[in-house]
């Protein structure tokens, strides 16, 4: 008997701390399959956020850094230009990202620095028990919004993706869900194509990833899921916003 | 023959195995692990024909396919 | 080598390069411009990284993201923006990366002015950032002085993996003096200077059997193993303490009367108003620390001779550095204080002035 499927060995040993059904833990495998499928392991490092992923330098098997809230980009920057012959990816929640480091991820886009990003929304801060996040959909309850997202009062979500993609410079963006095993498998093609293109140095590449966090929201995983399918698929709509390697501009 | 094993130790009960399962051969055990959790495992080792869908669900990486 | 007149600003950033420095990410502020300037003009000849980051937040958590991957790197502000970085330099310190920041500095608080000022002195040697940690702090008094500190200040980083500041002003920022500067390191010696961080920092795994997993990183959620840490780097600290303080004297002798200690743009200020008041026939002595953090608090104390009678200090500033002044006397002799405040240099007669009521 041959093993056809087991913990790459990008992944260190370590037990990851997401809670049950976590989807966390999904993407940190694609991305290790990805830098075992693409030789990586010896010449990647990873940039941890702050937030559910923070302990994601203990994951990676590799040389990882733990960076301040929302300046992943910017200490991946550091690195690569530092190292230009290494591989980096950034790994970012929606908090992280999308609002205490928004500047940090627009600029490092618009410079087109040759990392990855790996982006999971899945609209709620985690870590912290469930706050609200700058991708907490219209009249979604959290513990700071807790008679649902008014948006008259702080704003619609922000859609990651399509604000990146007003730039010239990133090589490649493309939204993907962790919501079905058909989803991840289309996942797993968008995270090989981004360290694919990392590994080439093509340019500044990015996959946000459409996730759960069954905690906070209050269901069971896969009652989750389906609750994600429903009302974050419409608002957050997968697709390749920007390919160069494939002509999509 | 396909077989699957889940690792007890990496297990956290999620049960989103047990959905994608096509042919329903998975469900927790009676058994916990060390964190106290009911571990998942694959109850008709003969059905499973390794296409690899618990893995790819698996958000613990804790599911080894042989084939 | 010849002598070449020049800017404080770019002296640092020519020093700075010949010291091996290939990566500098910066913010533009007055009064260091010249600097961000000079960088974006030669790097590029040196083979060498410059980034204009977004923000002073994102240049420093570019700093962390180099010197974690073990290259001498540099940023460079002026006071509002070094309190931007303060987040990064605590990360930095609390990971042990080694790395040098200049502070210009200017008036503050808030935007202040963007005239000469050392309000920033509790900033850079009593943390500024937050928890427990130190940065080595060294003070520059004259744009020669501003240019050797970059070897240093590198030097010293690397060999105690810590974050190493230049606290200079807007005073020797601007000025223009001659300055001669050291040989540019050599090719062999860069590359020897990237391999001494390899144990820990970011790097391509030579091996490829053995992997390497080192972590950069500030987080410890067990209290008794972060407060291990802590402790480890007090340790640190306390043998920078033992080794590294440094300071000069000038006209300190048995005689004098007063005893001036001044840092920085100020301690050149004292200096031409000893020179005044000593044609006078009276004797004032000055201890200028030339780093200060660690402190050269024993220097200080064992420069009071028996015929002093106050101890006098000036500072571009509301009274900052006197409080170290005051550990070091231990209350045996009186300390005074005179300042200047919001970017306003005092001239060497209010000086003369002042030491002239002490006789």
């Amino acid at each position: 008997m041959e093993i056809i499927a087991k913990r790459p060995e990008a992944l260190t040993k370590e037990p990851f701390h997401y809670c049950p059904g976590c989807m966390h833990g999904v993407a940190h495998r694609l991305i290790a399959e990805a830098i075992d499928e693409n030789g990586l392991i010896n010449e990647i490092a990873g940039v941890a956020p702050v937030g559910c992923g923070v302990f994601a330098y203990k994951y990676f098997n590799f040389d990882m850094a733990e960076a301040a809230h929302g300046r992943a980009p910017a200490v991946a920057t550091g690195i690569k230009r530092a190292r230009p012959d290494m591989h980096v990816f950034t790994y970012q929640g929606d908090g992280d990202l999308a609002a205490i480091g928004t500047a940090e991820i627009v600029h490092a886009a618009n410079r087109g620095e040759k990392i990855s990003v790996f982006f999971i929304n899945n609209a709620i801060y985690g870590m912290t028990g469930g706050q609200m996040a700058p991708t907490t959909l219209p009249n979604m309850k959290t513990t700071t919004s807790p008679y649902g997202r008014n948006v008259e009062d702080i704003g619609y979500p922000i859609r990651v993706c399509e604000l990146l993609s007003t730039l010239v410079a990133p090589y490649y963006i493309e939204r993907v869900s962790l919501l079905t095993s058909a989803d991840i498998i289309k996942a797993k093609k968008a995270v090989e194509k981004a360290i694919r293109y990392n590994k080439e140095n093509r340019g500044f590449t990015f996959v946000e990833f459409i996730s759960t966090c069954p905690t906070n929201w209050g269901y069971e995983p896969e009652k989750a899921r389906q609750w994600a399918k429903e009302n974050m698929l419409p608002f957050f709509k997968p697709g390749v916003f920007r390919d160069k390697g494939e002509g999509v501009e | 023959m396909p077989k699957m094993t889940v690792d007890p130790d990496y297990c956290k009960g999620c049960g989103l195995c047990i959905n994608a399962c096509p042919r329903k051969i998975i469900r927790l055990s009676e058994n916990i692990n060390a964190k106290g959790y009911n571990y998942a495992e694959c109850f008709e080792q003969e059905k499973c024909t390794a296409c690899k869908l618990c893995y790819i669900t698996c958000p613990d990486v804790a599911i080894t396919i042989e084939k | 080598m010849s002598k070449i007149l020049m800017k404080g600003n770019e002296a640092i950033a020519e020093a700075a390069i010949r010291s091996g420095c290939r990566l500098y990410f910066a913010y533009p502020i007055t009064p260091q411009s010249e600097l961000i300037e000079y960088m974006a003009k030669m790097m590029p000849k040196v083979n060498g990284t410059f980034i204009q980051a977004e923000s002073e937040v994102a240049a420093i958590n570019m700093v962390y993201g180099a010197a974690g991957s073990g290259k001498r790197v540099m940023t460079s502000s002026s006071s509002p923006g070094i309190s931007l970085k303060m987040e990064g330099i605590s990360y930095i310190a609390g990971a042990e990366l080694p790395c040098v920041i200049v502070n210009v500095q200017r008036g503050g608080p808030g935007l202040g002015d963007i005239q000469p000022a050392q309000g920033d002195y509790f900033q850079a040697t009593k943390g500024g950032g937050h928890g427990d940690y130190r940065l080595i702090v060294l003070a520059p008094s004259s744009v020669q002085e501003f240019a050797d500190m970059a070897s240093e200040a590198f030097d010293l980083a690397d060999k105690y993996r810590n974050p190493v500041m230049i606290l200079a002003d807007g005073m020797l920022g601007q000025m223009m003096e001659p300055v001669e500067f050291k040989p540019a390191k050599t090719d062999a010696e860069l590359q020897e200077l990237a391999n001494q961080h390899l144990s820990w920092c970011i790097c391509p795994n030579a091996d490829g059997d053995k992997k390497h997993h080192h972590e950069i990183n500030s987080l410890e959620l067990d209290p008794q193993v972060l407060e291990k840490h802590v402790l480890d780097l007090y340790k640190k600290y306390a043998e920078i303490e033992k080794n590294e303080a440094r300071y000069e004297t000038y006209n300190v002798s048995d005689d004098n009367e007063v005893l001036c200690v001044a840092w920085g743009t100020a301690s050149r200020v004292v200096k031409s108003a000893i020179n005044e008041v000593m044609k006078e026939g009276k004797s004032v002595g000055l201890i200028r620390p030339i780093r200060v953090w660690p402190y050269p608090y024993d220097a200080i104390k064992q420069a009071i001779g028996k015929n002093v009678k106050k101890v006098y200090v000036f500072e571009l500033n509301s009274g900052q550095m006197v409080e170290d002044v005051k550990i070091a006397v231990e209350g045996k002799v009186p300390v005074d204080f005179w300042g200047k405040l919001g970017g306003v240099v005092f001239t060497p007669a209010e000086i003369k002035e002042k030491l002239e009521t002490c006789f």
